[in-house]
């Protein structure tokens, strides 16, 4: 189903009221103002890829660019915004004389890790009428993910430190092998995942590799709206991959930070989740409330973790309580508040799908329109690989070469990867955009 | 089977347990003196106007900046924090060597501090070099460090029980027998639990030591202004430190001299020998931020920031923070009277003489113990009392408890 030729940034620019330009850049945007004073004091360091890109960007700056590498969801003004029902609430919130300024517990906000279960696992699941689940609110979602290696060092497999492996997909966002290995897991591997060939994922190598995975391994999976790549398994193939899971005594840990945003229905978001709590698997899972409510600046994370046993859940509780404590004592309360507000009320919660939604028909009409963009253009290869990944990210499947033409030449920042912020996209910089990486595809080898 | 089916229970945390047995307990006459963190005499916490005025400007700011936070923080909030603990005309700062990292609360300033030092002092991932912290302490240090890496945490003498005051000889002595590059976890003012501070003289006597022994100074700030009532006061030690050239970390708090303890806002002020070794220190602090929280969250910071930037509410901000601090001398005053009138055996002057929020009043564990159960007034096993606690309204019944307690349990 394609959509007529001619115009198609006019179609996109319309849907939002701006203006059709040629294909001039943005200047430097605020959302990578933010970056900079990061990229200076990692010099010091040796950079890791994002910090280098980061750097790079920081010395392009005279130069027009457009930068595709923001982890937020971009307006089409190429802003972050926080969600109109998001305002209203903090202005209600500040309002109301009976909000505390206590320390909240170390496992954060009751309420807010309540919603936070349910949202992903369901009202009626199973697991948590049986009290079978963990909650524990952390300061965003690498928080999450780090109290979740530090659960598993302390608690995972009886008694001595448990060191690994845990597996990565490959690739994967970079700084979770730093995590593990922060908490003192340094045995970090990789499992296949992106096949840049073939533009999807390889399930026949996955499978393989996890088949050849020691027991008591950790896979750590993305349950939707995978980083880098934007490609996620289907129903199927979790399917198949949860038998495996059960089979080779594997541990997952699914990593959830934009339910939401993939497909626009929560439920689906969080399908894989579902999955294995209803296989009565145990699992961790670290979710983040940064995207799906625009509150990046308020640290909002969620770990939640699925036990056989109940009677387990008060030991696992204080084990975390101890863990947190020497972490960072409590989560902040702010962005909690918000996010319980919304989810505990019927009538904030079909406004904030609404505004989800509209979130992610935006993200999927940029990813038809780059696509048609580059059929028109004559884009060597197939690029429905565009369409039929979900959230905000997209792996092109551009090489080294192609990327670093596209930095240099063209000033078109992508991620190291190839994978690029789809929402970063809009009507001013589409056209410039979509004739670059045919450029790229065409002239570099 | 379940993974997790020999995990143990963890005991729980003292002062949480106290908190909750507190909750539990049905008497109308209970009172609270275990948790650490300020009430008005009416026992309520307390949002400082200052701090209401801010979050109602940040809330109706339509140009707020709604994305992530660059790792090291808000760049405005971390200058201004480190301001208030060096003074505006450090020379450190001046001589552009002193750097911060937006931590979360004090722990996470504390947690940052010492994962660096277990990567990069004294040798690469050096896990044996000592940590001391005084005895007592604040309970959680130990985990901090302890859960960063170092394996030999100990304690140096502090508290000397019999006198109710510093052991200034055995703090000494425990610095010049240490092993060289040993890390020192110092107060910077109102030490808790003890409320006891060395004097001008006794801190310069301390850093002399420590200079001349090459040790670590870890200062941990978590009551500056609300000690004396006075911000200068409360951070002389940290800027005599600073004036002697000292490398250090000071691990800032902001929940209770802004009231923000839910917010989680703390900064780790860093002094380095020169900037470029500072620039190098924030590259790699950058490193471990990113695998712990990788973004700090931004409201506290941005209401501290807004707060000390603005002459304004920076003194209205100070007001705030003497009336907590005057509340707390007029409580620690009453009872110490009260204690006398009553004919309390034992001297009560270490009650008005010990700072901050705390005070070690000297009561043993079965005093404590008749307290709690007898009495109904929850303090900590140590004996320490959180002054916040006391109101006009329960601090007849808390004297007369103590009374009792002294009296009747030996």
């Amino acid at each position: 189903m394609s959509r007529p030729s001619g115009g198609l940034d006019e179609i996109l620019v319309k849907q939002n009221g701006g203006d059709p330009g040629g294909h001039h850049c943005e200047p430097i945007n605020t959302h990578s103002a933010a970056a900079v004073p990061a990229a200076a004091a990692a010099e010091g360091a040796e950079p890791g890829p994002d910090s280098k890109q980061l750097s790079a960007l920081k010395r392009d700056s005279q130069a027009r660019r457009v930068d595709l590498t923001g982890r937020e969801y971009y307006s089409e003004e190429g802003k972050t915004f926080q969600l109109r029902l998001v305002g209203k609430i903090k202005q209600q919130l500040n309002a109301d004389p009976c909000l505390c300024p206590e320390y909240p517990s170390s496992l954060g906000l009751t309420e807010f890790t309540r919603r936070a279960n349910e949202v992903v696992l369901g009202k009626s699941s199973r697991a948590i009428m049986e009290s079978r689940v963990l909650g524990v609110q952390t300061p965003g979602f690498t928080a999450a993910v780090r109290l979740g290696a530090e659960l598993l060092r302390h608690c995972f497999d009886a008694g001595a430190a448990w060191c690994g492996p845990v597996y990565l997909s490959s690739p994967c966002d970079d700084s979770l092998a730093g995590i593990f290995q922060a908490a003192g897991i340094q045995d970090i591997r990789r499992y296949y995942y992106w096949d840049d060939k073939l533009r999807c994922i390889c399930l026949e190598k996955l499978l393989q590799d996890l088949e050849g995975a020691p027991e008591q391994s950790v896979v750590v999976l993305s349950a939707s709206a995978h980083y880098p790549t934007g490609a996620d398994l289907s129903q199927d193939q979790w399917t198949v991959i949860t038998q495996l899971i059960m089979r080779r005594r594997l541990f997952p840990f699914l990593l959830l930070p934009a339910q939401g945003l993939c497909y626009g229905d929560f439920k689906r978001d969080s399908w894989p989740v579902q999955l294995c709590a209803s296989q009565g698997m145990e699992l961790l899972c670290a979710q983040s409330f940064s995207h799906c409510f625009g509150l990046y600046g308020e640290a909002v994370g969620h770990l939640l973790c699925v036990l056989k046993q109940s009677s387990l859940l008060i030991s696992l509780q204080s084990q975390a309580v101890k863990l947190v404590r020497s972490l960072w004592a409590r989560p902040s309360v702010g962005g909690a508040d918000v996010v319980a507000t919304v989810l505990s009320n019927p009538a904030h919660l079909v406004e904030w799908q609404g505004e989800v939604k509209r979130m992610v028909e935006r993200s999927k009409l940029i990813r038809d329109i780059l696509r048609e963009k580059l059929r028109l253009l004559g884009t060597p290869g197939c690029w429905d690989h565009l369409t039929q990944q979900g959230g905000l990210y997209c792996s092109t499947g551009l090489n080294d070469q192609q990327v670093e033409f596209l930095t240099k030449r063209r000033h078109v920042n992508l991620l190291p990867s190839g994978c690029l912020n789809v929402s970063a996209i809009n009507g001013r910089n589409l056209k410039y955009i979509s004739e670059s990486i045919h450029l790229a595809m065409t002239t570099s080898p | 089977m379940s993974v997790f089916c020999e995990v143990p229970q963890a005991a729980p945390v003292a002062v949480f347990k106290l908190s909750q047995d507190f909750n539990n307990d049905q008497s109308p006459d209970k009172v609270n003196l275990g948790v650490g963190a300020y009430r008005t005499d009416e026992c309520k916490p307390w949002v400082l106007p200052v701090v209401k005025k801010v979050e109602n400007i940040i809330v109706q700011d339509a140009n707020l900046n709604h994305e992530y936070l660059p790792i090291l923080g808000l760049p405005e909030f971390r200058s201004a924090a480190s301001k208030i603990a060096l003074g505006d005309d450090s020379p450190a700062i001046q001589e552009n060597r002193v750097g911060a990292v937006q931590c979360l609360g004090g722990t996470g300033a504390l947690k940052m501090g010492a994962e660096f030092l277990r990567r990069f002092h004294n040798g690469n991932n050096n896990t044996k070099t000592p940590v001391y912290v005084s005895a007592p302490t604040w309970e959680n240090h130990n985990a901090v460090f302890a859960n960063a890496g170092f394996e030999d945490i100990r304690p140096y003498k502090y508290w000397d029980a019999e006198k109710r005051g510093l052991d200034l000889s055995g703090f000494l002595g425990d610095l010049e027998s240490c092993p060289q590059h040993s890390v020192f976890v110092l107060h910077a003012c109102a030490h808790n639990p003890t409320g006891t501070d060395p004097t001008q003289e006794q801190w310069m006597q301390i850093a002399e030591v420590m200079m001349r022994r090459k040790l670590f100074v870890f200062f941990d700030s978590a009551y500056q202004g609300f000690a004396s009532g006075s911000l200068e006061k409360d951070a002389w030690a940290i800027r005599y430190f600073v004036s002697m050239g000292f490398e250090m970390f000071c691990a800032q708090s902001f929940s209770k001299n802004f009231g923000l303890y839910n917010e989680r806002v703390g900064n780790l002020t860093i002094v380095a020998h020169d900037a470029d070794n500072l620039k190098r220190v924030l590259s790699q602090m950058e490193k471990i931020v990113r695998t712990t929280w990788s973004n700090p969250p931004s409201q506290g910071a941005r209401i501290v920031a807004v707060t000390l930037n603005s002459p304004e509410l920076f003194t209205e901000w100070k007001d705030n923070v003497k009336t907590m601090a005057d509340r707390v001398l007029l409580m620690r005053a009453q009872l110490k009277a009260k204690l006398q009138a009553l004919g309390t055996p034992g001297t009560w002057d270490h009650i008005t003489e010990q700072i901050g929020m705390f005070s070690f009043t000297g009561l043993n564990t079965k005093q404590v113990e008749y307290m709690v159960k007898e009495r109904h007034v929850y303090l900590m096993a140590s004996g320490r009392i959180n002054m916040c606690g006391l109101t006009s309204k329960n601090i007849n019944y808390v004297a007369e408890s103590i009374h009792e307690a002294v009296t009747k349990v030996q």
